[in-house]
C-alpha cells in the first residue's frame, strides 16, 4: 500500500495544490478559468489513458468525444434549456453513443488503421460541427447562461466551479483506476499486451474494447459539457485534430502506465501553453520542438522522473558504495 | 449534366493530388513502417514555396518546378533531425513527434509568411480563356491547367509502378517491405534506403502542394485537411498498397467534390433551402468518412490489403 | 458414452497457395487418452492445431468436439467449451504474474468479466483455484513474479498451467518440451503423465522418448497427410515410419 501511495505521490501532491491554490493567491478569475480548463482537460487526458495505457488504443480523435459533449449543451442552449440535470446526462449519453457507433467500426481494425480511422472520425465531426450555421458554423457560438442545477445558477461562482472540477476530476481517476483493476480491467489489459492469449482462455477483444472506448466516451462528454461552461464559448476548434493530439501528449508526457500521469501531463501542458503565449507570439515554435524532444528523450514520462532520478542518483560515484552497502 | 461532368474532372484531379501525397505517405509507412503526420506539411510547403518563388521569378511555372528540390531538402532535414531517431519506436510515440513536427513547421509558417492566405500567379494561358481552356464538351471550356493536373494523375502512377516494379531500387522498397532485416542482412544500407524513399515522398507532396496551389488557398493548415483525407485513402486503399491508394484516391477526390457540389441542391427536393443547405453540407463533410465506415466493416484490412496490414 | 470421441477430425483440408498443408485428414481423440502427432518439420503439425483450435479455418472437412460441430466457430468460443491449447512459441501475459495469468483463465470460465468496480486481485476464489494450477505445474513459487520475467522453460510451465485452469475437456499442446532442459523436460513428462486421464490430449512432439512414454495412440503426419495411427508398439515397429520419419537410430 505505502508502494501504491509513493507511485502516486506527484499526482496527488497536484490535487492538493489544486484544492489549496484558491487561497493562495490564485483565487482571481483569470487563475481559476486556467485551472478549470486544465483539470477538465485532466478529465478527458484519464480517459484517453484509459484507452491508451489500459486497453491499447491509440486514439486520435479524442477530442470528438469532447466535442460531442460540448456541442450537446449547445444544443440544448440554442433550445432555451439549461438544465444540467438534463444537459449534462444528455451531453454524456451524445458522447458515448458517438463513441459506441464509431469505436464499433474503429475496433474492427487495429495498430495503425485504428490510429488513422478514429482520426478520421474526430475530423468528421469537426467538419459536421463547422457546418451548422444555426450552431455558429466555424464562428463558434456564445452560450447564453451557464448550466444551471434544479434552476439554481451555482456553476456561475468560479470557486464554486472550481472545485465541482476537482471533485469530478478526483472521481474521474478514481472511478477509471478501479475499472483497470476490476474483472474487466484485467480482460483489457491482457488483450492490450497479448491479444492471442486473451483469445485462447476464452475471451474476444472486441466487445471489452468497445465497452471502454464508450465508457472514456462518456467521460470525454462530461469534460465537453464541463468545458463548454467553463468558457462559455464553444467552436469547432473544440474538436480539432490539434486538441486531440494535445491529448494524447498530456497521457504520454505524464506517463502512460499509471492514470494519474494524464492529470499530471493536462496540468503541466495547459500551464505551460499558457506561459510560453504570453511570453511569445510564435509561441508554438517552442512547444513543438518540446513535444518532438520530449517524445525523443523523456521516456517512461513526467511520474517515472522521480523514480528514474533515485535511480541515476544511486549511480553516481559517490553514493554507489552506499548503495552496494 | 454538364455540371455534373465538370464536377467529376474536379474530383478527378483533387484525387490526383491526394495521390500524390498518400502515394509517399503509404510508401513510407509500409518500408519503415512510420506513420509521419508530418507529410502534410510537405504538400503545405510545396504550395507556399511555388507561390512565393513564382511572385519571385514571375513565371508560376519555374516557381513550382524550384519547389521540388526545395521540399526535397527540408525532407531530407527532418528525415535527418527526427523521424530517423522514430523508425524503432512505437507508433504512438511516432504520432507525437510527427505531430510535434506540425506544430512547429506551421507556426514557422505562419511567422515567416502570416496566416493569411498567399497570392498565387496564375498559370498564363491556361487558366481559361480563349487560349488556356479546352472545350470539352459543346459549349463548355474547362480550364486546361486543370486537365494537366489529371494528366500528372496518368503519368506519375505509371513512373511509380515503373520505379517500384522494374528497378534494383524499387525491388529492394518492395523487399525492404515485407522483410526489412533479411534486406539488411543481405548488406543493403537500409538506412540510405529509407532516406531515399523518404525524401522521394516528400518531393512528391511537394509537388503536389505545388500543382494545389493556384486552385486552393494557400494558408497554414492546408495540409492538415489533405493530409487526414489522405489517410482516409490509405485505410481504404489497404496500407501499403500504391495501386489501392490511386483507386480509393480517386474514390475520395470524386466523392468529396461531388457530394460538397451536388448535395445541398440535391437535398432542396426534400427540405427546405435553409434546412437543405445545412444538412446538405453537414452530410457532404461525412460523405467520404462514411464510404471509409461502409468500406472498413466490409473489408476491415481495406481494398488492397498490402505487404503489411 | 464412455466410447464416443471428444474430438472427431474428418477430411479436414487446408491449403496455402498451392502448397497444401493439411489432405483429407481424419482422427479422433477419446476422453481420457493421449494422441500424439508426430512428424517432420513442415508436416503441418501447427497448421493443424491452428485448425483446431479455432485460429486458421480449415478450407473443407468439419470438426466434432464433445459432439457438437465446431467448424465454424471462432476461436474464443471453441476456448469456452473446453479446448485449451498451448502454443509452439510461448504465448503468456509478458506484464502479468505468473499468478494473474492463470487466474486470467479461471476467471474465463467463473462469473461474467463485465464487472467493473471491485478489484480483482481481492477475488480469492479466482486466486486459490490459480495457485492450484500453478502448484500443478510446480510454480507456485514464483506466483508473483512477472510471466516475462519467467525462464523459457518456466513459461512453458505456465502455459500448461494455464490451460489445465480453463477446466478444459481437451489439451492441444505443441512441442511442450521444445527447449526445456532435461530436468525440465522430465518434470513436464512427469506433469503431462499425471495429467492422462483427467483430459483427452492431443499432443504434437518431436521428443520421441517423451512420446513413446506417454502417448496411448500415435498418429505420423508427413506432408498433411496421417500415413499411419497406433500404439507405440504398433509405429515403432511400421515399416513406412521407418523409413519416412523415423530413421533406425531413433528406434536404437
Ligand atoms: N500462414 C502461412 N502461409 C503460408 N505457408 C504457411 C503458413 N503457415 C505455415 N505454412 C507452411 O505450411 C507448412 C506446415 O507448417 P507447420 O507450421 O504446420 O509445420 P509443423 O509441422 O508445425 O512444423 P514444425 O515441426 O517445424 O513446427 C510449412 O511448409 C510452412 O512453411
Ligand atoms: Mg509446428
Amino acid at each position: 500500500m505505502s508502494g501504491q501511495l509513493r507511485s502516486h505521490s506527484l499526482p496527488l501532491a497536484a490535487l492538493l495544490a489544486l484544492a489549496a491554490a484558491p487561497f493562495l493567491g490564485f483565487g482571481d478569475g483569470f487563475a481559476l478559468s486556467l485551472l478549470a480548463r486544465a483539470m477538465i482537460l485532466g478529465m478527458a487526458a484519464v480517459s484517453l489513458s484509459l484507452l491508451i495505457g489500459g486497453a491499447g488504443l491509440v486514439s486520435l480523435g479524442h477530442a470528438a468525444m469532447m466535442g460531442v459533449g460540448a456541442y450537446t449543451v449547445v444544443a440544448f442552449d440554442a433550445a432555451g434549456v439549461s438544465e444540467g440535470v438534463i444537459v449534462f446526462p444528455a451531453a454524456i449519453a451524445a458522447a458515448a453513443l458517438f463513441a459506441f457507433v464509431t469505436g464499433a467500426v474503429s475496433l474492427r481494425t487495429s495498430g495503425v488503421h485504428f490510429i488513422m480511422i478514429t482520426l478520421a472520425f474526430g475530423q468528421m465531426a469537426f467538419f459536421t460541427a463547422s457546418s451548422f450555421s444555426s450552431l455558429g458554423g466555424d464562428d463558434g457560438y456564445t452560450l447564453y447562461a451557464r448550466t444551471e442545477w434544479l434552476g439554481t445558477r451555482i456553476l456561475d461562482s468560479r470557486l464554486t466551479f472550481h472545485f465541482l472540477c476537482l471533485a469530478l476530476l478526483a472521481l474521474v481517476w478514481l472511478g477509471c483506476s478501479l475499472l483497470l483493476a476490476s474483472r474487466f480491467g484485467r480482460v483489457l489489459r491482457a488483450a492490450k499486451e497479448n491479444p492471442q492469449r486473451a483469445q485462447a482462455v476464452g475471451f474476444q477483444p472486441y466487445p471489452y474494447r468497445l465497452v471502454a472506448y464508450t465508457l472514456a466516451g462518456a467521460v470525454s462528454g462530461l469534460a465537453g459539457a464541463l468545458l463548454a461552461n467553463a468558457s462559455e464559448f464553444v467552436s469547432p476548434a473544440l474538436l480539432s485534430w490539434t486538441r486531440s493530439g494535445e491529448l494524447m501528449f498530456m497521457v504520454i508526457l505524464g506517463g502512460v502506465g499509471p492514470l494519474s500521469g494524464a492529470i499530471l501531463g493536462a496540468l503541466t501542458i495547459v500551464l505551460l501553453e499558457e506561459w510560453l503565449s504570453h511570453l511569445l507570439v510564435y509561441w508554438r515554435l517552442v512547444f513543438g520542438p518540446l513535444l518532438v524532444l520530449s517524445v525523443l528523450f523523456l521516456h517512461g514520462g513526467l511520474i517515472g522522473v522521480i523514480p528514474r532520478t533515485r535511480a541515476a542518483l544511486r549511480l553516481l560515484p559517490w553514493t554507489r558504495r552506499n548503495a552496494n552497502a | 449534366m454538364s455540371m455534373l461532368l465538370v464536377q467529376a474532372l474536379n474530383g478527378l484531379q483533387f484525387g490526383v493530388l491526394l495521390f500524390l501525397v498518400a502515394a509517399g505517405l503509404s510508401l513510407v509507412f509500409g518500408v519503415m513502417d512510420l506513420i509521419n503526420l508530418a507529410h502534410g506539411v510537405q504538400y503545405m510547403l510545396g504550395a507556399y514555396v511555388a507561390a512565393t518563388l513564382g511572385v519571385w521569378t514571375g513565371s508560376f511555372w519555374l516557381g513550382a518546378l524550384l519547389a521540388l528540390p526545395v521540399a526535397l531538402l527540408v525532407g531530407l532535414a527532418l528525415e535527418w533531425l527526427v523521424f530517423r531517431h522514430l523508425y524503432r519506436r512505437d507508433h504512438l510515440s511516432q504520432v507525437l513527434a510527427t505531430f510535434g513536427v506540425i506544430l512547429t513547421v506551421e507556426e514557422a509558417t505562419r511567422a515567416l509568411w502570416g496566416s493569411a492566405p498567399q497570392t498565387v500567379l496564375e498559370p498564363m494561358a491556361l487558366t481559361g480563356g480563349p487560349l488556356g481552356g479546352v472545350e470539352i464538351v459543346s459549349g463548355l471550356l474547362y480550364p486546361t491547367y486543370r486537365l494537366i493536373i489529371i494528366g500528372v494523375g496518368v503519368v506519375v502512377p505509371l513512373l511509380l509502378w515503373f520505379l517500384v516494379e522494374r528497378t534494383r531500387a524499387g525491388m529492394l522498397v518492395r523487399a525492404g517491405a515485407t522483410h526489412p532485416a533479411m534486406v539488411a542482412a543481405l548488406g543493403v544500407d537500409i538506412r540510405r534506403l529509407f532516406t531515399v524513399v523518404f525524401a522521394f515522398g516528400a518531393m512528391l507532396a511537394g509537388f503536389a502542394g505545388a500543382l494545389a496551389s493556384p486552385i486552393f488557398p494557400v494558408a497554414p493548415g492546408m495540409g492538415d485537411t489533405v493530409l487526414i483525407l489522405c489517410f482516409v485513402v490509405i485505410v481504404i486503399g489497404g496500407v501499403g498498397s500504391i495501386r489501392g491508394a490511386f483507386i480509393a484516391a480517386l474514390l475520395v477526390g470524386l466523392l468529396d467534390t461531388i457530394g460538397r457540389a451536388m448535395l445541398p441542391d440535391a437535398l432542396r427536393l426534400v427540405l427546405d433551402p435553409s434546412a437543405a443547405r445545412q444538412t446538405g453540407a453537414a452530410l457532404a463533410s461525412m460523405l467520404v468518412y462514411i464510404a471509409m465506415a461502409g468500406i472498413l466493416f466490409f473489408r476491415p484490412a481495406g481494398l488492397f490489403p498490402g505487404a503489411r496490414a | 458414452m464412455p466410447d464416443e470421441p471428444l474430438l472427431e477430425l474428418n477430411g479436414l483440408c487446408k491449403s496455402f497457395g498451392a502448397l497444401a498443408v493439411t489432405s483429407d485428414l481424419s482422427l479422433t481423440v477419446r476422453p481420457g487418452e493421449i494422441h500424439a502427432i508426430i512428424g517432420p518439420n513442415g508436416a503441418g503439425k501447427t497448421t493443424l492445431i491452428h485448425q483446431i483450435s479455432g485460429t486458421l479455418r480449415p478450407d473443407r472437412g468439419t470438426i466434432r468436439f464433445v459432439g457438437r460441430d465446431v467448424t465454424a466457430l471462432p476461436f474464443e468460443r471453441r476456448a469456452r467449451l473446453g479446448l485449451a491449447r498451448s502454443f509452439q512459441i510461448t504465448s503468456v501475459v509478458p506484464g502479468f504474474t505468473a499468478l494473474d495469468n492463470v487466474a486470467l483463465a479461471v476467471q474465463a470460465r467463473g462469473g461474467s468479466s463485465f464487472r467493473f468496480l471491485r478489484p480483482v486481485s481481492g477475488e480469492t476464489a479466482l486466486n486459490d483455484e490459480a495457485r492450484a494450477a500453478l502448484d500443478t505445474v510446480g510454480l507456485g513459487r514464483v506466483a508473483n513474479t512477472p510471466a516475462g520475467a519467467l525462464s523459457h522453460g518456466e513459461k512453458r510451465q505456465l502455459e500448461l498451467a494455464i490451460a489445465i485452469a480453463m477446466n478444459p475437456r481437451l489439451l492441444l499442446l505443441d512441442e511442450p518440451l521444445a527447449g526445456a532442459g532435461p530436468e525440465e523436460t522430465e518434470r513436464l513428462v512427469g506433469i503431462l503423465r499425471d495429467l492422462r486421464r483427467r483430459y483427452g490430449i492431443l499432443l504434437v512432439e518431436h521428443d520421441m522418448q517423451a512420446v513413446f512414454a506417454l502417448a496411448d495412440r500415435i498418429s505420423v503426419l508427413v506432408y498433411g497427410r496421417v500415413i499411419v495411427t497406433g500404439t507405440v508398439d504398433e509405429i515403432r515397429s511400421h515399416p513406412e515410419v521407418r523409413t519416412a520419419y523415423l530413421g533406425e537410430d531413433a528406434l536404437a
